[in-house]
């Protein structure tokens, strides 16, 4: 379970460069920031830091609370907000004051520049932006390639140089590392590697095969706390080709200046051995606040006092998460309703604009769900927030309701459908009194799939902040923490059974008896 | 059509005997001339009118099965709010016209059998008076013996309420049964019009005698 934190930074990277690298000028687009990362709580005037997704990131999150809860400025930490874009994004707008970033990951991701910007040159760039950084913490959390100790010894092998003359070694490196753009293609270019056995493998995984031999050579992060723990070594990167992740305090330039010189206090005092310390030490407790105190301990002993750590409790969380989730998946699915049973109505009656309908519909389910997400980002009224999820859910639920008001409506047979036109019923009537009745069954097993879509894929709002049942899942996730998931993952279940099995009491109610029979 | 009288239409299957009713009450629209109802042309502004001076009963019956007999019969006569209390006597009216058991008319469609159904979509017909009452081989997917009642009971409800009927059947001892006239169809067209024993010893066409031959066997006129 204590599986170190830093290839979560990196997958939070990766999160956001795969929503940056597909929308851009998405900063121009997304100048307003969305309402929920408003802190509604508590004193205004205190300094609001934001943290990432991952052990790394609420650490030093809680250092840099601790630090200006010291120098008598109050401070909260909202704790693993999200990736890249979304801490920006708060920062821009005012929600967070100040949040721990990595110099590579502002240059590619905020600047959209390449890596290799120099720590001043990242500077004079965020200041345009508003926004400043201190100077490096004091570790470089980057890639690095790793063996065993004893067989890098054996073969004589220190720098990644070396690796040329040994092309029969295996690799197995993580897949994220294999498609990055300082990865592994770039990098064997580079080294002029000649390896030829490359495996994709899950990190973790890695460290297994490596440890059994199955592996020589895995990719690993440079605060990574598997690299000590195992005894492997890391491999001099002679030729520097991996870029810089230099961890800074990004702030904003308009925050208090002492909250920004009680900040500055925390550059160059944690090297990479201290943070591997601090990492290990969080996974471990989980408490990330004690964590953070073991820095406060080594540094100035008679500082130290009693920390005092209020953490929401678990029924408390877990009734946010759920009634988030049921906001989320309810609204969308009224929306879906509103807008679906007239478009399968619509599509019903078959001819161009029927099929139009249906296709509409069709199209949008094939797109995978985070992609849909992803791809309403990006648009004026959405960005990241609250109703791009129910958006992305509400066309995801949208199919199965045309789909089945048409097919209802298609199956009533004929000589139904002309006796209440032989009636004489109007129109109106015939659709009300006649057709959606007899089509209610199928209408609300139609309903009750979008219903139990929704409950499930509305845990990937939590992936745009949005909340939900699948924030625990997605932390769980960034935190390699199986209970955080199963924190989410659980009552995500036991809420689709409830819905499958509250509908199922529906149909007593909404089918006609008539038809039940 | 006649007023008051039963018009039989017969002839072999898709002869068009159905779509001649089908066009009466416009469920299709024709071609090429054009349906009078009460002298007046039948156009898309007033079918909603026509079809409510004109019953229809079909061979499966045509009711909702999400709806009761009851409220099927009242369906039409609730959508044009008619009062209640008149409904309420024109439904035991009915029930009584058609020999159908009060206490089932809280069932569904199908709780009933078939012949039961029948007399349900009849009673719906008739709700609102109709001045024509279309009938598609409302008897034909029934067994010989509720059919043979149903024939009867049908028989003594257009005698009693001088009912305008048109009936569409392809059983030539039926049609003889309910005719005032009898029309034969054949691919379309009206082949011959006039009592049985017009067309049995004064056809106007050879397919009249073959027709009639062919359902041999029953003792004609």
């Amino acid at each position: 379970m204590a599986r170190l934190s830093n290839q979560e930074s990196r997958r939070s990277r990766h999160y956001g460069r795969f929503l940056v690298s597909r929308i851009p000028n998405f900063f121009l687009i997304l100048s307003w920031v969305p309402a929920f990362l408003i802190n509604s709580s508590s004193a205004a005037e205190s300094v609001v830091i934001g943290s990432k997704k991952f052990t790394e990131s609420y650490v030093l999150g809680e250092i840099a609370k601790r630090i200006l809860t010291d120098a008598g400025i109050p401070s909260e930490h909202r704790q693993g907000m999200g990736g890249t874009i979304i801490l920006w994004e708060a920062l821009r707008g005012g929600q967070i004051d100040a949040y721990p970033e990595y110099t590579g990951t502002i240059a590619t991701e905020i600047l959209k520049s390449n890596s290799n910007m120099s720590v001043d040159q990242v500077r004079d760039s965020l200041e345009k932006l508003g926004a400043g950084i201190t100077a490096p913490l004091g570790f470089n959390n980057t890639y690095a390639l790793v063996m065993r100790r004893s067989e890098a010894q054996r073969l004589g092998i220190r720098r990644i140089s070396d690796l040329r003359i040994h092309p029969e070694l295996k690799f197995g490196l993580t897949h994220e590392f294999l498609e990055r753009q300082d990865g592994w293609n770039p990098l064997r270019e580079r080294y002029d590697l000649p390896q030829q056995s490359v495996i994709g493998i899950d990190h973790s995984l890695g460290y297994s095969a490596l440890a059994n031999g199955s592996i020589a050579v895995k990719d690993a992060y440079s605060t990574d706390a598997k690299v000590e723990q195992n005894d492997l070594v890391v491999l001099e990167d002679d030729l520097h080709f991996f870029p810089k992740y230099e961890a800074v305090f990004l702030f904003r330039l308009s925050m208090a200046a002492r909250a920004i010189a009680a900040l500055r206090g925390l550059e160059g005092t944690l090297d990479e051995k201290r943070m591997i310390g601090l990492n290990a030490e969080a996974e471990r407790t989980k408490d990330y606040a004690k964590a953070s105190d073991l820095y406060f301990g080594d540094r100035d002993v008679a500082a130290r006092r009693p920390h005092q750590y209020i953490g929401e409790s678990f029924p408390h969380k877990l009734t946010r998460w759920t009634l988030r989730h049921l906001q989320l998946a309810g609204l969308s699915l009224l929306l879906s309703v509103i807008v679906g049973i007239p478009f399968g109505i619509v599509a019903s009656r078959g001819g161009a604009v029927g099929h139009v309908v249906l296709g509409f519909a069709g199209i949008v389910q094939t797109i995978p769900s985070l992609a849909l997400l992803a791809l309403l980002v990006p648009l004026p009224f959405f960005g990241i927030s609250v109703r791009t999820a129910i958006a992305a859910l509400f066309l995801y639920g949208l199919l199965p309701i045309v789909r089945s008001t048409a097919t209802g409506l298609q199956d009533i047979p004929r000589s139904l459908r002309e006796s209440a036109v032989a009636l004489g019923l109007s129109p109106t009537a015939r659709l009300w009194e006649v057709y959606l009745p007899m089509a209610s069954r199928s209408i609300l097993s139609g309903i009750k799939t979008s219903a139990v879509i929704n409950i499930g894929t509305a845990t990937l709002a939590a992936l745009i902040g949005a909340g939900g049942l699948g924030e625990p899942i997605i932390s769980g996730l960034d935190l390699n923490d199986h209970v955080t998931i199963l924190e989410g993952a659980i009552p995500a279940a036991v809420l689709a059974l409830l819905v499958q099995w509250c509908f199922d009491l529906l149909d007593r109610v909404v089918i006609p008896k008539g038809l039940r029979l | 059509m006649e007023s008051g009288k039963t018009t039989v239409l017969i002839g072999p299957s898709g002869c068009g005997k159905s779509t001649l009713l089908r066009l009466i009450i416009r469920l299709i629209e024709p071609d090429s001339g054009s349906i009078e109802f009460d002298g007046k042309p039948v156009t898309p502004d007033n079918i909603n009118a026509s079809r409510r001076q004109i019953g229809y009963v079909i061979q499966e019956g045509g009711l909702f099965p999400h709806l009761t007999a009851r409220a099927n019969v009242l369906l039409m006569a609730r959508h044009i709010g008619k009062p209640e209390e008149e409904t309420r006597d024109r439904l035991q009216e009915l029930a009584e016209l058609t020999r159908f058991p009060q206490n089932l008319l809280p069932r569904y469609p199908l709780e009933l059998s078939g012949g039961q159904r029948q007399r349900v979509s009849l009673m719906r017909a008739l709700m609102l008076s109709p001045e024509l009452l279309l009938l598609d081989e409302p008897l034909g997917a029934l067994d010989p013996l509720v059919r043979a009642a149903l024939q009867k009971d049908l028989k003594e409800i257009f005698t009693r309420l001088g009912q305008t009927v048109v009936f569409v059947t392809h059983d030539l001892a039926e049609a003889i049964y309910f005719a005032d006239e009898i029309v034969l169809m054949n691919e379309g067209r009206i082949v011959q019009k006039g009592t049985i024993a017009d067309l049995r010893f004064r056809p106007a066409h050879s397919f009249v005698s073959d027709f009639i031959n062919a359902q041999r066997g029953i003792a004609i006129v």
